[in-house]
């Protein structure tokens, strides 16, 4: 997943590889109008069945060529990208044919002489394929995608380093959860599903919730890890386990379930703070139909939105270890008591 | 004139000279690639107090033979672990004119045992906005090993990107992209050279060392081999990038890529011999081959050392041209690695002793 592009609004590419590891998994799977992949694990409980909705968007960060000049491109962003991580970087051109690139910061004298103290600003970053310019034009259009093209790289037994794993990571904790409540019973049903388009729009949570209207909703996301550079009272440390978010986004009473269901296992927890928009699919997931209640789980991730992002893998399998034992845990009369007090 | 091809060997010589760890006053496994590779021919050669590698190949021609040094640096700009943070996490320096922009979310390898890291970024989420227009500081970066640097990295260890070679485009204009072409596209150069050495010529070739903090290895090779004249083969930035303003024309590109190897007359450091100028031009005339001048203007090569040892040596460079030089992935042209291979050949080819018998100018 993470050597494969994906851009928000282009996801075909990491759907089919999702849908390939779902398949088994799963007893039915659809795309969405928005390209939402949506796998439903039913449960065995007596109907009408109760239904859970567990998002992790599968769309990635990248950019999009606007203009061509003698050769080179100019290009946009797809989600957010601070433009500093791109001078040198490799990208990927998704041109006529796929072609090999560097991102470049021209020498000064190239660019206005407004821009010229400070940071690099994306509008004079242009991006070389190393072609010549009567190749390129032949090859490249101006709405052709560029996505980062760096090796996944593994840092120790335990660190992986690479592209779009926001949030490529917590599809992999789903992939895992669905995995494990192969051999356990679980009553309510499971609508595994991958997003889309979260890093421009959250349109792809928003109508799967909408037309699959479930009873609870999780966002599995990735938050920020502790690491260099980085403000230690926003992040948090890697391999710590799951980070559960707490705030206005979230259902404090599924917080609370949540977070028995990780004690039932003794698994560590981290509680994140998010004190307004959370930044994930359950700003949407919450607001859709007459309200879902919606939690929030995320994976700590060093360096977010750059192509060198660094998760554990531990936090990975217990992410889908969390989700797969809240399911488990859920009881058919679970909504029944299920109130927001804050207090609690 | 011998056929001197970039062909699929020539390329794989490329790419691993690339992909070798060779930080300034750290040569040692470009060094080993190199001696590997001229294994086999038996020449004569040292290792000298800079481990600059000096090969030297006699001409077989009877008489008197020019002793020609041709240098091309092994070094490549890179870092220096400086403090060690805990967790397979580390503070760095920069050897050589490495920008900060240019490490931002960058793999890399450190150390002896070339352990994988990566150099990462506060996430936008976090930063402000009059952050994000501001420059990226060396201070604020760190190289993050994970767990695996803990007891492997220490504190003097050498670190520079991680190698991403790629061959972009095909046919007659395909391109090269890495980093540290800067200079290793030269040495690959000289090791053909090496191996397709003129008999009219007593080819010195020194693989010098620490050309990036200072031309210093190419000082001491130059004293030692005492060379009648020399040749620098390096890889010369080409700035042919389009101008902003679309109705002006970029007046600074000093050198293009596709427009055959870069003669350099003037920089920083070194006002080239007129006579070799025009040796090389008119070589250049003969063969056929494409060519540029590097434009006057800042910048240098082991020449600038080399031209002022001893007496004097009369010295020019040749360069390829290469966009993005002293980043990750910097950009060559392998129909100008080529014309300059075949340049540089004929050139040396044509060397005769009377060639600085006549007047400088």
């Amino acid at each position: 997943m993470v050597r494969t592009a994906g851009l928000s609004g282009y996801e075909a590419e990491i759907r089919r590889i999702v849908e390939e590891a779902w398949r088994p998994l799963t007893d039915e799977l659809s795309v969405s109008k928005l390209g939402s992949l949506q796998g439903l694990k039913r449960g065995s409980g007596g109907e009408p069945r109760p239904s859970i909705l567990i998002a992790a968007h599968m769309d990635a960060i990248g950019m999009m060529v606007t203009r061509i000049r003698e050769g080179f491109l100019h290009v946009t962003e797809i989600g957010g990208i601070d433009a500093r991580v791109l001078p040198g970087q490799v990208v990927t051109v998704h041109g006529r044919e796929t072609l090999s690139a560097v991102v470049v910061e021209p020498p000064s004298w190239l660019i206005p002489p407004a821009d010229r103290s400070g940071s690099t600003s994306l509008e004079n970053l242009l991006v070389d394929t190393g072609l010549t310019p009567e190749k390129v034009s032949d090859l490249v259009r101006p709405g052709d995608l560029v996505s980062f093209a760096s090796e996944p790289l593994m840092l120790g037994k335990q660190l992986l380093a690479a592209h779009s794993l926001d949030n490529r990571a917590s599809v992999a904790a789903l992939t895992h959860a669905l995995d494990l409540l192969q051999t356990r019973v679980h009553r309510w049903d499971v609508w595994a599903v991958a997003t889309v388009q979260e890093e421009e729009t959250l349109g792809g949570a928003m109508t799967s919730a909408y037309h699959l209207q479930p009873d609870l909703a999780i966002a599995v996301d990735v938050t920020h890890g502790k690491g260099p550079g980085s403000p230690s009272d926003k992040t948090y440390p890697l391999g710590d386990g799951p980070a559960l978010g707490l705030g206005p986004n979230i259902h404090p009473g599924v917080y609370k379930a949540v977070k028995d269901a990780a004690e039932r296992i003794e698994m560590k927890t981290q509680l994140e703070a998010m004190a307004r928009h959370s930044g994930t699919d359950a700003y949407s997931l919450q607001i859709t139909q007459a309200g879902i209640p919606t939690m929030v789980i995320s994976i700590p991730l060093r360096y977010m939105h750059t192509p060198v992002e660094v998760v554990h893998l531990k936090d990975i399998t217990r992410v889908g270890r969390l989700l797969a034992e809240f399911i488990t845990g859920l009881a058919p009369d679970f909504m029944d008591g299920l109130s927001w007090d804050e207090e609690a | 004139m011998a056929n001197l091809k970039i062909g699929s060997t020539q390329i794989k010589l490329l790419e691993n000279l690339c992909g070798t760890l060779g930080v300034s006053g750290h040569e040692v496994k470009v060094r080993k690639l190199i001696l590997e590779e001229l294994g086999d021919l038996g020449a004569e050669h040292t290792v000298d107090a800079l481990g600059n590698l000096l090969v030297t190949r006699k001409g077989t021609r009877r008489g008197r033979r020019l002793r020609v040094m041709v240098a091309a640096h092994m070094d490549e700009v890179g870092l220096m672990v400086s403090g060690d943070d805990k967790d397979g996490i580390y503070k760095f320096e920069v050897v050589g004119g490495l920008s900060a922009a240019q490490l931002v979310g960058k793999p890399v390898v450190v150390g002896k045992e070339l352990i994988p890291g990566v150099i990462g970024f506060k996430p936008i989420h976090l930063t402000t906005a009059s952050e994000r227009s501001s420059g990226v500081s060396l201070d604020s970066l760190r190289i993050d090993t994970g767990g695996a640097g803990n007891g492997k990295v220490k504190i003097g260890d050498r670190a520079a990107f991680a190698p991403y070679f790629a061959v972009l485009g095909s046919g007659r204009t395909r391109a090269l992209r890495a980093k540290a072409l800067d200079d290793r596209i030269g040495v690959a150069s000289l090791i053909e050279l090496v191996r397709n050495a003129p008999e009219n010529i007593d080819l010195l070739a020194a693989f010098t060392t620490q050309e990036e903090i200072g031309v210093r290895g190419a000082q001491v090779a130059a004293h030692a081999f005492d060379p009648d004249l020399a040749v620098v083969l390096d890889c010369s930035p080409a700035h042919d990038l389009p101008h902003w303003d679309d109705d002006e024309e970029n007046t600074r590109y000093n050198t293009r890529l596709g427009a055959g190897p870069a003669l350099y007359v003037a920089d920083k450091g070194t006002l080239s011999d007129p006579r070799l100028v025009r040796h090389f031009t008119a070589t250049a005339g003969e063969a056929g081959v494409p060519f540029q001048f590097r434009q006057a203007g800042g910048g240098g090569t082991d020449a600038s050392a080399i031209h002022k040892v001893r007496a004097g040596i009369p010295s020019i460079s040749v360069s390829v041209p290469g966009r993005y030089l002293h980043t990750a992935a910097s950009i060559v042209r392998v129909s100008d690695w080529q014309n300059t291979l075949r340049l540089v050949h004929a050139a040396l080819s044509g060397m005769n002793p009377s060639l600085l018998n006549t007047e400088r100018v």
